[in-house]
């Protein structure tokens, strides 16, 4: 799989091609926002911060701001000419705040420089006359004030009180699952453009036109007088969905009033402190089960920290709810979802936007029910999987592919998951200071944005005469490989090499109204409208060359040539006789997902268009002295259907998997009792390095094609695989279970830090006495 | 302040404040945008350049102790269209996604290739400590970093 395939093959769908960007990577040619040469003139902003906790502010003074060396200027709300709003779903954000902050340390000044370096330092000399409102921080707290930034859902089938009343068995746990700082390499920047010929802003930004939505509200200009563009993102990873719009809305402020080209880089702890997270949630469940461990009813609360704002809060909780069953029937289960709000940064997406946080209860509860009566999680995890004994989802949705089981068989072998298990058991019989832990679970994991709407792409492709090609969609690219999976779609339906294709920057005046690149959904969408404009261009191609040689003939395209009839050209100079003959040679492509709609009132419907799986098993060692854990082996076999390109999907599994980990184990959030985020920058937020990899990591690729007619029957890839880490915390929670004797299940909370696990050993320790 | 240093084989004698970080003097003065800022704050490691053959972390020096010093960026290990072999190799072991730690990545391993030709496993990946990539799991950067030292041994 490591083999390089060049370029110029033709042919190029479903092979393993380099990222397009390669050779700019490695000579460090690629340019980020950052890098773009700054026009003259170019001022630099920085934010000005408010106080360490949330305040009614009784007076701001910036004198000593505007005096500072190089500013230009400040800007403040009063400042904003339009909506001063950064709410990207409720307009319940303000993008400066003014009288009151809602979480410490929330922007409220924007100061223009003319560098950074005394932009940054003036942000730093505002003084702030400010009265500490009460902070609402921790579960107990936020539950008690009982404020919601969205309304409750509930998703109800059947009767579960009734059911769990009449269970043989009952369980009843609690789990507390940490947020995700994104850490995305390059931070949040923009660059404004501004000229009488309109506003052009450079954003990192996986979703270009909300930017612009935002800006033209910001400024009451309409969306054609603003071009949003992004040729490629340093990451994102669902921080740069809603998030980048705030930087940008920064910078353009400024320079819509200094009307000087203004950049705005945020320093990275500034960036941690006022950008949002992955939500952190708490739930509460119960399980009704018999005892072969077959589960029958099921409660789940699910309380979300959300923030001060809703952001995307309602869609994040929305698929926890969707995800709350994992790969399991239950067949009678109530599952509410509260969307609680607290006087911290508002969450946001996070690859497995609320889906990670929904599996990880129930992963846990199948290891209790296990250990309780005495069997393998395996056995019972498989005796619940969809299509035993039932296959209709909780929102109503049939689950009809029979993946999941033949994939979890294949893996139990290939991993070696029984002997091993057996192995591990026998040693922490007799273990010292290290025990180990093993673990296989699985992820079915719904794919299509759950907002209906938003499950649709749009793509402009332009033929030259020279026969080369361009085509733009309305998808982001940020390491992912997007652009080359949808140049290798288009390359393959001319029949032309890959450097034949090229791809040009997102922009929002080349194709309109895109929906964010997330959801895993980039490929899927984007790979489709791309597919509909050469449909579009191959039936004039068609058209053109039966009249030209006279024939009924379907034309081929293949090798770089052209087959008709008996007649045969290169493409390059079909393209010349199709321009000579008068053909528009561009075209734009549209699609939408088609039978996908749920109503949100009952949380029923079919919001997913397919699902994508996976299983993995993951081998953990624990120093019971002091809780320190890493992952030794790991065994992963994902479903990316019939894939686009095998090394692209291979890297979004292993990373997706290590960041998973990191999530899981050791990065963790801490806030003070103010709500002030004391983890602020890398020193303090620990992420995988690469010593935290498994010493042994197997990835392999499922052999499967999608059963619904996706972009060359392939499988979305970017978030699925984040959820095989799960088998990371149960492969935790197992080293430590043999200490709590016969039944005993940790209750291991996310992230299992060291501090964690050590928690958790004293009271399996205390529970076997 | 008046410095005299090489950057890429290029003497040049430059006028820089006290305070100028070499990041920002090889970034906005130089135009050498290939070195990379993440975190501010030496974490991160996507700012590495080598000076006189050590890998450092750009962002923590200031541009006036490098007066007499060699510097080599990303853009200085290419020679013209030949890449080196450790550029090579994360082309080829696909080490890469996002590309912003990579330019950091590369000159990492050309620093660790250059003191110690053939390290195993442990020794790269206890090298790479101090860089930073969030999109892969660094299972094709070490591999990379083995295919590099191959490509060296057999050069």
């Amino acid at each position: 799989m490591n083999q390089i395939s060049k370029p110029e093959i033709a042919n190029p769908l479903g092979r393993a091609l380099e990222h397009d960007s390669a050779g700019q990577h490695v000579t460090g040619q690629a340019l980020y926002c950052d890098d773009i040469r700054e026009p003259a003139g170019c001022l630099h902003a920085a934010m000005g911060l408010g106080p360490a906790f949330p305040a009614r502010i009784v007076a701001m003074d910036l004198d000593a701001v505007r005096q500072a060396p190089g500013v230009v200027a400040v800007f403040t709300a009063a400042d904003i000419p339009g909506e001063n709003n950064a709410g990207s779903v409720v307009h319940d954000e303000p993008l400066l705040a003014s009288d009151q902050t809602s979480y410490a340390q929330q922007p409220l000044f924007v100061v223009a420089a003319e560098t950074r370096d005394q932009a940054r330092r003036a942000a730093r000399l505002a003084k702030f006359e400010a009265e500490e409102r009460p902070a609402a921080v921790t579960y107990d707290q936020i539950v008690e004030r009982d404020e919601h930034v969205m309304p409750t859902l509930e998703v109800v089938t059947g009767d579960a009180e009734a059911a769990l009343a009449k269970a043989q068995h009952k369980l009843e746990g609690r789990i507390e699952i940490g947020g995700q700082e994104h850490m995305y390499l390059e931070g949040q920047i923009a660059l404004a453009l501004p000229s009488p010929d309109g506003l052009r802003v450079v954003s990192s930004t996986q979703h270009p036109t909300e930017v612009q939505e935002m800006l033209g509200h910001l400024l009451e200009l309409s969306s054609a007088e603003i071009t949003v563009e992004v040729r490629r993102m340093g990451g994102a990873f669902g921080g740069k969905e809603s998030q980048a719009a705030h930087t940008a809305m920064m910078a353009t402020l400024a320079a819509y009033h200094t009307g000087r080209p203004v950049k705005l880089r945020l320093d990275r702890d500034d960036d941690m402190v006022t950008t949002g997270k992955r939500h952190d949630f708490r739930v509460d469940y119960r399980l009704g089960y018999d005892d072969s461990g077959r589960v029958y009813a099921g409660t789940f609360d699910l309380a979300a920290r959300c923030g001060h704002s809703a952001d995307l809060s309602a869609a994040v909780c929305d698929r926890a709810v969707f995800h709350s069953d994992n790969a399991y029937f239950i067949p009678e289960h109530r599952i509410t979802s509260h969307r609680y709000r607290s006087n911290t940064v508002s969450n946001t997406a996070y690859r497995g936007f609320g889906g990670p946080q929904g599996m990880v209860a129930i992963e846990r509860a199948m290891d209790q029910i296990a250990a309780r009566l005495g069997k393998d999680p395996l056995d019972v995890r498989l005796e619940n999987l969809y299509g035993r004994h039932g296959d209709i989802a909780p929102y109503g949705m049939q689950v009809k592919e029979r993946v999941l089981e033949p994939l979890i068989r294949q893996l139990e072998v290939s991993a070696d998951y029984r002997q091993r298990r057996a192995e591990i058991e026998a040693a922490n019989q007799s273990a010292g200071r290290y025990r180990r832990g093993i673990a296989l679970t699985p992820v079915k994991f719904g794919i299509s944005f759950t907002i209906s709407f938003l499950n649709q792409a749009g793509a402009l492709l332009n033929i030259y005469k020279d026969g080369s090609i361009l085509i733009n969609h309305g998808g982001t690219e940020m390491g992912q490989g997007l652009y080359l999976k949808v140049a290798q779609v288009v390359a393959h339906q001319f029949g032309v090499p890959l450097d034949m294709v090229k791809i040009s920057a997102t922009r929002t005046d080349k194709v309109p109204n895109t929906s964010p690149t997330a959801a895993s959904s980039g490929t899927d969408l984007n790979g489709a409208a791309a597919l509909a404009a050469c449909k579009t261009l191959k039936q004039r191609l068609t058209r053109f060359l039966q009249q030209k040689f006279e024939t009924d003939a379907l034309p081929l395209f293949k090798d770089g040539r052209v087959l008709i009839g008996f007649h045969h050209m290169s493409y390059a100079e079909m393209a010349r006789a199709a321009w000579f003959a008068r053909i528009p040679l561009s075209a734009t492509g549209h699609f939408a997902t088609p039978g996908i709609g749920w109503d949100a009132k009952t949380g029923k419907g079919r919001p997913f268009f397919y699902f994508a799986h996976g299983a993995a098993v993951s081998e953990v060692e624990i120093d019971t002295l002091t809780g320190a854990n890493r992952v030794v082996r790991a065994d992963l076999l994902h479903d990316v259907g019939q894939s686009i390109n095998p090394a692209i999907d291979l890297g979004q599994i292993e990373g997706a998997y290590i960041q998973g980990m990191g999530w899981l184990t050791m990065e963790q959030l801490v806030f003070n009792d103010k709500g002030q985020l004391l983890t602020h920058a890398p020193s303090t937020y620990k992420i995988p390095t690469a010593t935290d990899r498994p010493d042994v990591l197997n990835i392999t690729l499922y052999d499967n094609k999608n059963p619904e007619a996706t972009v060359h029957r392939s499988k979305a890839v970017g978030e699925p695989p984040f959820m095989l880490a799960i088998s990371v915390h149960s492969a935790l929670a197992h080293a430590i279970s043999g200490l709590g004797g016969p039944g005993y299940w940790p209750d291991l909370d996310a992230p299992a830090t060291a501090e964690e696990v050590l928690r958790c050993l004293d009271a399996a320790n205390a529970a076997a006495v | 302040m008046k410095i005299s240093l090489k950057i890429n084989g290029q003497d040049l004698t430059a006028e820089v404040a006290p305070t100028t970080l070499l990041v920002d003097f090889l970034r906005s003065d130089q135009g050498l945008t290939g070195t990379h800022l993440g975190c501010d704050t030496s974490q991160c490691g996507a700012c590495m350049v080598l000076v006189n053959g050590d890998a450092v972390k750009s962002c923590t020096l200031l541009a006036v102790q490098l007066d007499g010093a060699e510097v080599t960026t990303i853009e200085g290990l290419s020679d013209g269209e030949t890449l080196s072999p450790v550029q090579e190799a994360f082309r080829e072991a696909h080490g890469l996604q996002c590309g912003f730690c990579t330019p950091g990545m590369v000159v990492s391993v050309t620093d660790l290739l250059a003191k110690n030709p053939n390290p195993s496993e442990s020794e790269i990946r206890h090298w790479l400590e101090g860089n930073i990539c969030r999109c892969t799991g660094y299972q094709n950067i070490v591999k990379a970093a083995q295919m590099a030292a191959e490509k060296q041994q057999a050069a």
